[in-house]
């Protein structure tokens, strides 16, 4: 098991290795220099050579490199102007932009994203299971044919259209919402649920018919397996036999397909944010982006890999924690 | 032929077939068709807008006339349907040439890695399990944005997906190439002294058709979907080349006013995917039976 999970977090660091090389060399790609830009109108041979010594883009690519993955783990200092400012670990460095540690940025916009993808879960698997149990025990027809039209809707269309279409119907068509705007779940809870409602439906729309096939799928075949049978040869009640047997055998699949999700809402979380407005670590990445802000795309792809990798790593530790059917090797 | 039969008895395979096979049209001859309309593109209107409004197409729907058959865009005045219509091409052109360098990674990495010794193996699945654990959308907006403005934006488009999303395909390639190893007839091959090149090409490939194919008919729809965000995100094909992702962008900002400049793009988007994932479900549904569970 410890070996396992060892193996694990070494493959888990290799991706994020693999990652940061990749976002690093693409920008020593690009054909724009980022001092040029923060440097302005105006700029002198001497006050652009200081800028790049500030930025620290006179070092060769892999010296800077080694210095970002020396501040990630044990911080580092930056030459500002005569004095000298220290980051400390994990350290990613400054906006090119504004100047702000990015780890800072970052930190103020997980909480939106992390908001909208939680509750999006939750709102996810509170359909799909609901949906999935009532079609797997009752053979309703309508009901497998709304789950089976959900699904297609999730493969077929992007979050951004159902997205503008909620808006378009909830905000103004019937105006029972106002344009969602992002209020802190600390500052009004209320406001907070309300405003991220539209939000977590067009990403509930796509994901939710997904765990109500594997539901469906589940307690159907856990109903017709053995000890089911011999539950029912017992003569225990069928409630029981669906909460305590059927239940748990098709809820297991669910709990890694959860994980999975979550991080995979939150890598393509920038198209959400955007839609709606909502000032997460996409929008950040946006912004950042059309600015050629290295440290900061660096950290929120780098943020948004690890969060991918882990989910998948838990998935994976749950999968085999819940199934003992699961060997580890 | 009983297969194409088989397939065109499915009613929603027959629909999706024929809307798809029709967008396929249209995107071939989109400048036949705008040239047939009288309109371009790119042309401003801006007598047709209502400057009181803030740019809004006078008259109903968005403008409908006889000279705009799907009115004008609200704040440029540019002909709707000659936009939409082009549009169809980047999102249908992408999408499929995507698919193409996604396939030609995609088999010839799986292929590899299943024929390949143990360590060409190890090797080639790391790298597999390392695309698909990137979080590709972020790698591509990263990508786009630094790229210079005057490469051709729709061939990067397409490559900068195939690149970042080939691992679905090879992995698929890669276990139906180990599973098509053990059949006696490639041992026949092997046996009678078949190089590694020749059985790749001539035992293996035709065994992939099917199993690739059906995937691949999956792939498309979500390379039009990434597109079409890509380019929702200002990252896509640049303007004035209309894109359907792009015209949903700016109608973030004109729905309200203008309803029509949403619907559009947004139907014809989703009419596409709906038609090439009936088509997908189709043909894996003949193909695989038992994985014919996604709709039914």
């Amino acid at each position: 098991m410890i070996g396992y999970v060892l193996r694990r977090v070494a493959g888990a660091l290799l991706v994020l290795f693999g990652l940061s090389v990749i976002v690093y060399a693409l920008f020593y790609l690009a054909p724009r220099d980022p001092a040029v830009l923060t440097c302005g109108k105006g700029c002198t041979p001497e006050r652009l050579a200081q800028v790049h010594a500030a930025m620290g883009l006179d070092e060769s690519p892999v010296a800077q490199y080694g210095h970002f993955l020396q501040g990630l783990v044990a911080g580092r200092d930056f030459p500002a102007g005569p004095d000298v400012r220290h980051c400390p670990a994990p350290c990613l460095g400054y906006s090119f932009e504004t100047d702000q540690p990015v780890t800072k940025l970052l930190a103020d916009r997980l909480p939106v994203s992390a908001s909208l993808a939680i509750g999006a879960e939750i709102l996810s698997l509170a359909i799909g299971i609901g949906a999935g149990l009532l079609s797997g025990l009752r053979r309703f027809r309508f009901l497998d044919r709304v789950v089976n039209g959900l699904i297609l809707a999730g493969y077929a269309v992007p979050v951004f259209l159902i997205g503008l279409f909620l808006l378009l119907l909830f905000c103004v068509r019937l105006q029972w919402l106002p344009f969602p705007q992002y209020v802190p779940l600390t500052t009004d809870p209320l406001a907070w649920a309300q405003n991220l409602l539209l939000p977590w439906t067009a990403l509930a729309v796509i994901q939710s018919a997904g765990y109500a096939r594997l539901t469906r799928a589940g307690v159907q075949q856990t109903l017709a397996e053995d000890y089911v049978r011999t539950a029912r040869a017992y003569g225990l009640p069928e409630r029981r036999i669906i909460r305590s047997r059927a239940l748990r055998g098709a809820l297991v699949p669910l709990v890694t397909l959860t994980a999975i999700d979550l991080a995979a809402i939150m890598a393509s979380a920038v198209l959400t944010e955007t839609m709606f407005g909502l000032p997460g670590v996409g929008q950040l990445l946006v912004g950042a982006v059309n600015q050629i802000d290295l440290p900061v795309v660096v950290g929120v792809t780098l943020l948004t890999g690890f969060l991918v990798v882990v989910a998948n790593a838990i998935a994976d530790l749950l999968y085999a924690a819940i199934d003992p059917r699961v060997q580890i090797r | 032929m009983t297969l194409l039969r088989r397939l065109f008895d499915d009613r929603a395979f027959a629909t999706g077939a024929v809307i798809a096979g029709i967008m396929i049209l249209i995107a071939v001859f989109a400048p036949l068709l705008t040239k047939l309309a009288g309109q371009d593109p790119t042309t401003f209107h801006n007598e047709l807008l209502d400057s009181a409004r803030g740019g809004v197409p006078i008259g109903r729907f968005g403008g409908i006339s006889g000279e705009h058959w799907l009115g004008v865009e609200p704040g440029t005045g540019r002909d709707l349907f000659a936009r939409v219509v082009y549009g169809a091409r980047v999102s249908l052109g992408v999408a499929l040439s995507a698919l193409a360098l996604q396939l030609l990674i995609g088999v010839g990495v799986g292929v590899a890695a299943g024929l390949g010794g143990r360590y060409a193996d190890a090797a080639l699945s790391r790298l597999t399990d390392l695309t698909l654990a990137f979080p590709s959308l972020v790698l591509a907006i990263a990508l786009l944005a630094i790229v210079p403005q005057n490469w051709p934006r729709p061939l990067l488009l397409a490559v900068v997906i195939a690149l970042l999303q080939w691992g679905g395909t090879a992995r698929i390639t890669r276990g139906e190439t180990l599973s098509l190893k053990t059949r006696d007839y490639v041992a026949a091959a092997q046996v009678s002294g078949a190089g590694p090149w020749r059985v790749a090409r001539r035992e293996i490939l035709p065994g992939l058709a099917a199993p690739v194919l059906t995937y691949a008919a999956l792939v498309l729809p979500s390379n039009m979907i990434t597109e079409a965000g890509l380019s929702f995100l200002g990252v896509g094909v640049r303007p004035p080349t209309p894109s359907w992702g792009q015209m949903l962008s700016s109608a973030t900002t004109w729905f309200r006013a203008d309803p029509m400049y949403v619907f559009l793009p947004g139907g014809l988007l989703f009419l596409t995917l709906l038609a090439f994932m009936l088509v997908a479900n189709g043909v894996r549904r003949v193909i695989d039976p038992r994985q014919s569970e996604v709709l039914r």
